[in-house]
C-alpha cells in the first residue's frame, strides 16, 4: 500500500516540477522577445545590488514594520521549504521523518524553528490580508487592482495561511512529535483515537504537499513571481544615473547622414521602428521588469501625476506590459510565430493620455523594491508616439519648432540669448 | 555686466577655467535671468575666470528628448558638441539641472565628454575653498528656509547634499518638507511638462508641492532649478494669498549673503 502511494506521489511530483519548469521556460522565451541589450558590465556592482536590494530588501526597509512582516514571509518561505526535502523523501519512500535519526539534536531545533516561522507567517499573512481588505490602504484599493489582481493578491495570502495551518496540523496530529507550536494545538485533538489522528496527519501531509505543488505552479501566473525574479532583476538593474536616457544609435546615424550625406551608405534598408509600439520593441529588461512586478503600488503612490488624479499609474504600465506580453506569448504558442492580432501595447493597453502625464521625475524608479523602471517603458512609448505617429500635443509641436528655428523651446530671437549681460 | 564669450576669449588668446552654460531659461526667462545674473556676480566676486557661449549656445535638447523627439535631441546635441569641442571645453557649470543632466550623462554617448557640475556644487566648492565668504550679518541669518529638491539633481543624479550644505553655511534654519531628498515631490515641470498644459486630473502637481512648502512655515523656499522656481512660485501664488512666501534660487540667496 505504501509502495503504491509512493509511486503516486512520485508521479505527482514529476508532473508538478515538469509543468512549473515548462511555464518558466515559456516566460524566459517571452522575456527574450524583447530587444537585445547588454547588461553584463560591472559584475561586482551587480552582485552588490543582488545582495542589498534583492536578498537584503534594502528598499523595503524604508518602512520598518512592513519590512519586518515581509521579511517573515520571505525567510519563512525559504527556510520552511528546507523541510520540503524531507516531506518529498518521506512521500517517495514511505518513510516517516526520514532525517530525524541522522540529525539527532539538530532535528527538533530545525523543526521547532520551522514551526515558529510558520506561526509568524500565519500571523503576518492575516495582517497583510487586513491591510488590503479591512484597513484598505490607498495603494491597495486603486482601480489598477480591480478584478483578478485583487483576487490574486488575496489568494496568495490565503494559500499561505492554509499551508502553514496544514504544516502545523500535520505535526500536531503526529503522536511521536512534540514541537513548540504544534504541541499547543494538540489539546484540540486530544479526544481522537490513534486511527483518527493518523488519518488527520496523513490528510494534512497530503493536502500540504499538494498545496505546495499547486502554489508552485500558480506562481508563474501570479504577481507573486517576484520571489524568483527579484534576484535576476536586481542583477540586471541599470547602473547608470537615473536621469540618463539611453541613446538611440539608429537615430544617431540618421542625424549624421542628414548633416553629412556623403557618409550615408547606399542600398541599406531603412532603420527599424523608432521607439516602442508593442512589447517586442521594448528591451528584454523592460519585459523582465513586467514579470517581476508584484503590484505593490509604491511607484504609483509616489507618482506626482497619479497622486494629482491623472490617468497615469506606473504600476498599471507594468501590469499592462505583462498582460500584453502574455497575450503575445499565447499567440506564439498557438501559431508557432507571432501573427499580427491588430493590437499593440500602445493604444490598446496604455493610452496616450497616461503617457503624456509623466514628468520623468523618477519617483517610481526610486521607490521600486525590485529594481523596475516603469519610466523606461513610458519614454520608449513616447518615442514611438512622436517619431512613428507624429502624435504630439500642439504645444509640443510649437516647442519642437522653436527649438529647431530659435534654438530654445520658446520663441525668442537667438540673437538675444546673451541679452541678459546687457541688462542692469 | 561684462561677461566674456568663448569667441572673445579665443580671439584674445585666453581660456576660461570653466564654461558657464546658461541654458534657455537662464537666457530668456525674465525670472531665470535674475538667477543667471546672481550666479555670474558670484563668479566675478570669487575671481573665477569663466565664459559663456553666448549666441553660440543652443537648447541641449532635453525637453525634445523627454517628449519623445530623439531626432531633434540629437540634432541639438550634435550642434552643441561641435561648438564645445571646437573650443576644447573641459569643464562646464550650469544653473539648470536639466541641462546639467543632459550635458553630463547624455552627451558622452555622442562624443561630448566634459566635467559637468551644477552651480550648487560649484558654490559649495567656492565656500569650502574660501573663495567666497558668507557675511556674518547676512540678511538670511536666523530665517527658516525650506529647500525643494529638483528631480534632475536629486533622484536623477543623487545630488542632495551640496545645495543643503550651501544653505547651511548661511546660519539659517533648514526645514524639510514632508517629502524630501529621494522622496521629494516633483514640481510638475519635468519631462517637457513645462511646455504643455497639465493632463486632466483632480489637482495640479505644483499646487500640491506648494502646499507642502507652505506647511513648513518657512520664510523662503530655496530652489536650484529655473523650472522648479517657476512652478513653485506659481503654486504658492495660487495657494497663498496672504503670505507671499518667496521662491529664490540658491545662487540668488548666496549672491546677497557674500561679503
Amino acid at each position: 500500500m505504501e509502495y503504491i502511494s509512493g509511486i503516486i506521489f512520485l508521479i505527482l511530483s514529476v508532473i508538478a516540477f515538469y509543468s512549473f519548469a515548462k511555464k518558466l521556460l515559456t516566460i524566459k522565451r517571452n522575456i527574450h522577445l524583447g530587444r537585445q541589450v547588454e547588461l553584463n558590465d560591472q559584475p561586482l556592482e551587480r552582485w552588490k545590488n543582488v545582495f542589498f536590494l534583492a536578498l537584503g530588501q534594502k528598499k523595503m526597509f524604508k518602512n520598518i514594520p512592513v519590512a519586518l512582516l515581509h521579511l517573515i514571509l520571505y525567510v519563512g518561505f525559504i527556510i520552511i521549504n528546507i523541510e520540503l526535502l524531507e516531506i518529498i523523501v518521506d512521500g517517495v519512500f514511505g518513510t516517516h521523518r526520514f532525517f530525524e535519526p541522522y540529525l539527532g539534536i539538530l532535528y527538533p531545533v530545525l523543526i521547532n524553528s520551522f514551526e515558529v516561522l510558520a506561526a509568524l507567517v500565519f500571523i503576518a499573512c492575516i495582517i497583510f490580508l487586513s491591510r488590503r481588505n479591512i484597513i484598505r490602504l490607498k495603494r491597495f484599493i486603486s482601480n489598477d487592482l480591480t478584478g483578478w489582481p485583487k483576487t490574486d493578491a488575496n489568494l496568495i495570502l490565503i494559500i499561505e495561511i492554509v499551508l502553514m495551518g496544514l504544516f502545523l496540523t500535520m505535526n500536531a496530529a503526529d503522536p511521536s512529535a512534540n514541537f513548540m507550536i504544534s504541541s499547543a494545538i494538540k489539546p484540540l485533538l486530544s479526544n481522537l483515537n490513534e486511527h483518527q489522528l493518523h488519518a488527520i496527519e496523513q490528510s494534512a501531509w497530503w493536502i500540504h504537499i499538494l498545496g505546495i505543488y499547486g502554489f508552485m505552479n500558480y506562481l508563474p501566473y501570479s504577481k507573486h513571481l517576484h520571489i524568483v525574479l527579484a534576484f535576476p532583476n536586481a542583477y540586471y538593474a541599470s547602473l547608470e544615473p537615473k536621469g540618463k536616457m539611453h541613446n538611440m544609435v539608429s537615430i544617431q546615424n540618421e542625424v549624421l547622414y542628414a548633416m553629412q550625406p556623403e557618409l550615408a551608405p547606399t542600398n541599406v534598408a531603412a532603420p527599424e521602428k523608432f521607439g516602442a509600439k508593442d512589447v517586442m520593441d521594448l528591451s528584454w529588461k523592460n519585459l523582465m521588469d513586467a514579470y517581476s512586478c508584484t503590484e505593490c503600488g509604491r511607484c504609483s503612490a509616489a507618482c506626482p501625476a497619479n497622486s494629482t488624479g491623472k490617468l497615469l499609474s506606473p504600476r498599471k504600465i507594468m501590469m499592462d506590459t505583462r498582460d500584453r506580453l502574455e497575450i503575445v506569448g499565447k499567440n506564439i504558442d498557438k501559431n508557432g510565430q507571432f501573427v499580427d492580432d491588430g493590437k499593440t501595447l500602445l493604444n490598446d493597453h496604455i493610452t496616450v493620455e497616461e503617457l503624456r502625464a509623466c514628468t520623468t521625475c523618477n519617483a517610481c524608479v526610486e521607490e521600486c523594491p525590485v529594481s523596475i523602471s516603469p519610466l523606461d517603458i513610458i519614454l520608449e512609448l513616447r518615442r514611438s508616439l512622436i517619431m512613428e505617429d507624429s502624435n504630439a500635443p500642439s504645444e509640443w509641436n510649437g516647442m519642437f519648432s522653436n527649438i529647431e528655428n530659435n534654438f530654445a523651446p520658446w520663441k525668442f530671437a537667438p540673437d538675444d540669448r546673451d541679452a541678459w549681460t546687457k541688462q542692469s | 555686466m561684462k561677461v566674456s564669450t568663448m569667441a572673445e576669449m579665443m580671439a584674445a588668446g585666453t581660456k576660461p577655467e570653466v564654461l558657464f552654460w546658461v541654458g534657455c531659461a537662464g537666457s530668456f526667462d525674465q525670472r531665470a535671468q535674475k538667477i543667471t545674473k546672481a550666479f555670474a556676480t558670484i563668479l566675478d566676486k570669487a575671481g573665477v575666470v569663466y565664459a559663456i557661449l553666448g549666441k553660440e549656445e543652443a537648447c541641449t535638447g532635453d525637453p525634445a528628448r523627454r517628449a519623445g523627439n530623439e531626432f531633434m535631441f540629437q540634432m541639438m546635441a550634435y550642434q552643441n558638441i561641435q561648438v564645445m569641442n571646437a573650443y576644447e571645453i573641459k569643464k562646464i557649470v550650469t544653473t539648470c539641472p536639466h541641462c546639467f543632466n543632459t550635458l553630463k550623462n547624455e552627451y558622452p554617448a555622442l562624443g561630448g565628454n566634459y566635467d559637468v557640475i551644477h552651480h550648487t556644487q560649484f558654490l559649495q566648492e567656492l565656500i569650502e575653498n574660501g573663495k567666497i565668504k558668507i557675511s556674518d550679518s547676512n540678511e538670511w541669518k536666523g530665517k527658516t528656509i525650506t529647500y525643494h529638491d529638483s528631480c534632475y539633481l536629486g533622484r536623477s543624479n543623487d545630488i542632495y547634499e551640496a545645495p543643503r550644505k550651501v544653505l547651511e553655511s548661511l546660519d539659517v534654519e533648514l526645514k524639510e518638507m514632508r517629502r524630501c531628498k529621494s522622496k521629494g515631490l516633483c514640481c510638475g515641470a519635468g519631462g517637457a511638462q513645462m511646455f504643455k498644459e497639465e493632463e486632466k486630473g483632480t489637482s495640479r502637481i505644483n499646487m500640491e508641492r506648494a502646499d507642502e512648502a507652505i506647511e513648513t512655515k518657512a520664510d523662503f523656499v530655496a530652489s536650484a532649478c529655473p523650472f522648479c522656481n517657476t512652478m513653485m512660485t506659481d503654486g504658492i501664488k495660487n495657494r497663498d494669498e496672504e503670505v507671499k512666501t518667496e521662491v529664490l534660487d540658491i545662487a540668488e540667496i548666496i549672491a546677497k549673503a557674500i561679503q
